[in-house]
């Protein structure tokens, strides 16, 4: 199974390398052209809520993007999911929201702050890190449930929050892990965080002996103090991504030109570089 | 009052304008600034209509329960271990003596999430002092001992300037007396000194108590967020907010922080004002 997800990443990275050579040569020929959406905005800012896990790949994004409309700022706002959401309810404006599961989107939809239940953009999935030094010995997933491990993970609700709790209640199904793994594995949980950065902050600073967060969370920036210790794909929990445009938004037009920037071959391959999965469709 | 103040926009002599008239307008504005907030958070906990279910919530009781408990031994700790820093720093000139005068304000003026990534690098299990913690088996982080410290860095010099300033009122001459009369310098501290010092001694520990309770940052990061261990009122707020769930479970527990922190200042003013009539 790693052997294939190397492979995979592998093939994105090339994938991305080459669109990224492509957009590079014929960026100023493409951005005129009809096929490209969006084209010739006219200037101003695009504001975006995003899923804290969401941070160094919608910095890239946002990079790209410009490229293709020069007039347009993106000014973001990385929280947790649940966040933003009550932030949007309480009458912050934005264009753009996208979040790291979709119960927030329809939750969301529910509170009446997007239009829709808007569009899959990209996919994630969990990995557990230790500190460099990993004081608690942590090898296998099982290791979770040894007394006194200091666990923290995401809120419940904060999507890698219940994505961790789910992945915990698949292993515990299995008996291979005991019978009370589940009960074991929470009660090592020493903090529950409100986004996923602060649960990766607190295990690259060596205060807890795990985390379980995105694999797209461990980047280059952290893997010199970190471990990951793979979830088997049997346990682990695929995220899905949805972006959709506000109610109150200012600049739908914008809004939807970054969307369909992260669904075109560019944006998917600069997801897929920041350790995303990019969703296998036919956009 | 005294008989020479002037009342709000009485007119001066000759019929110009009194300042009462012209900085009202702005003044009031200026108030509304703050009581709007305040009344509109009252108003929405009142109006949600479960107030009382959402204070009565085993995770609101716990945050209570936490929060009353970490800021009464942070009060203690404060007032034990602050008080001869405080009569030190106002009565005798030793070395060093202004680098920690304003090494105790800084925790005052420092942003909260400042202490609280100092406090995890020098006790945390990296830290420099936690690496020795933790080879004796001590560890804090994730504990309510955490919070407990958290607290008492920010909000223990609150205590210790206001104890100093009330050290430094009390005349050094009826010390003096005491001591030809034959007293003790133990003595004559608890007998003479600490009476008349005691109206700044209990405000300053009325300011600490309501500066732990109060505290959110230094906590976050150097305890950590997990109910009935370390999540105090404070970060109960936070979790609320940010679970996307009702709003007004935020609003009742800020509801509760609000009165706490207005019968503490009253208790303040009270004690002030009897103070100024002990003295008068």
């Amino acid at each position: 199974m790693p052997q294939i997800g190397r492979l995979t990443l592998a093939a994105a990275v090339l994938v991305a390398g080459a669109s990224i050579i492509a957009s590079a040569c014929g960026g100023k020929a493409q951005s005129g052209g009809a096929g490209t959406p969006g084209a010739g905005l006219r200037s101003g800012t695009l504001t975006v809520f995003a899923a804290a896990s969401l941070t160094d790949a919608f910095h890239a994004e946002a990079t790209a993007f410009r490229q293709a409309h020069p007039g347009i700022d993106i000014t973001f706002n990385f929280a947790g999911s649940p966040t933003l959401r009550t932030q949007l309810a309480q009458g912050a404006r934005a264009d753009v929201l996208a979040t790291a599961d979709m119960a927030n989107m329809q939750e969301a939809l529910k509170a009446g702050v997007v239009r829709d239940a808007g569009v899959a953009f990209a996919r994630n999935r969990l990995t557990i890190i230790v500190p460099k030094s990993n004081p608690a010995k942590i090898e296998t997933p099982a290791d979770l449930a040894k007394p006194g491990v200091k666990l923290v993970l995401a809120a419940n609700g904060v999507p890698v929050g219940t994505y961790a709790r789910q992945a915990i209640a698949k292993m515990a199904a299995d008996p291979a892990f005991g019978a009370d793994f589940a009960k074991r594995v929470l009660a090592n949980v020493v903090s529950d965080e409100s986004d996923v950065k602060a649960v990766v902050a607190k295990v690259q600073l060596g205060e807890a002996d795990a985390g379980i967060v995105y694999t797209s969370d461990v980047t280059k920036a952290i893997m010199p103090d970190v471990f990951m210790v793979a979830i088997p794909d049997a346990y682990n929990v695929i995220a899905d991504y949805p972006v959709a445009i506000t109610k109150g938004a200012k600049r739908p037009d914008a809004a939807q030109a970054f969307i369909d920037f992260l669904l075109s071959v560019n944006g998917q391959a600069i997801l897929a570089l920041n350790g995303l999965t990019p969703v296998a469709s036919s956009h | 009052m005294t008989a020479t103040t002037r009342t709000l926009g009485a007119a001066r002599p000759g019929g110009r304008l009194g300042l009462g008239w012209i900085f009202g307008p702005p003044a009031l504005l200026f108030a509304a600034f703050f009581a709007v907030p305040i009344a509109a958070l009252a108003w929405r906990a009142g109006s949600s209509g479960e107030l009382a279910a959402n204070l009565t919530s085993p995770s609101a009781l716990d945050a209570l329960r936490l929060s009353a408990l970490t800021s009464t031994v942070v009060l203690v700790a404060a007032v034990l271990a602050g008080t001869p820093l405080a009569y030190l720093l106002a009565r005798r000139d030793f070395p060093g003596k202004m680098a920690l005068d304003l090494l105790i304000d800084l925790p005052i003026v420092l942003p909260p999430t400042v202490a609280g990534v100092a406090l995890l690098v020098a006790l945390g299990r990296q830290g420099v002092a936690g690496q020795l913690l933790d080879r004796w088996g001590i560890d804090v982080a994730f504990t309510t001992a955490a919070v407990v410290l958290a607290q008492l860095f920010v909000s223990a010099p609150f205590y210790i300037r206001t104890a100093k300033a009330g050290f430094e009122s009390v005349e050094p001459v009826y010390e003096g007396v005491a001591s030809t009369l034959g007293a003790s310098p133990l003595r004559t501290f608890f007998r003479v000194t600490l009476p008349l010092a005691w109206p700044s001694l209990v405000a300053g520990a009325i300011l600490c108590w309501a500066r732990a309770l109060s505290e959110l940052g230094a906590t976050l990061i150097f305890a950590g967020n997990f109910e009935g261990r370390t999540r105090t009122m404070p970060l109960a707020i936070i979790n609320a907010f940010d679970s996307g769930k009702s709003i007004d479970v935020p609003i009742a527990l800020s509801v509760i922080l609000v009165a706490a922190a207005a019968v503490l200042l009253l208790l303040l003013r009270v004690l002030a004002r009897g103070a100024a009539r002990n003295r008068a």
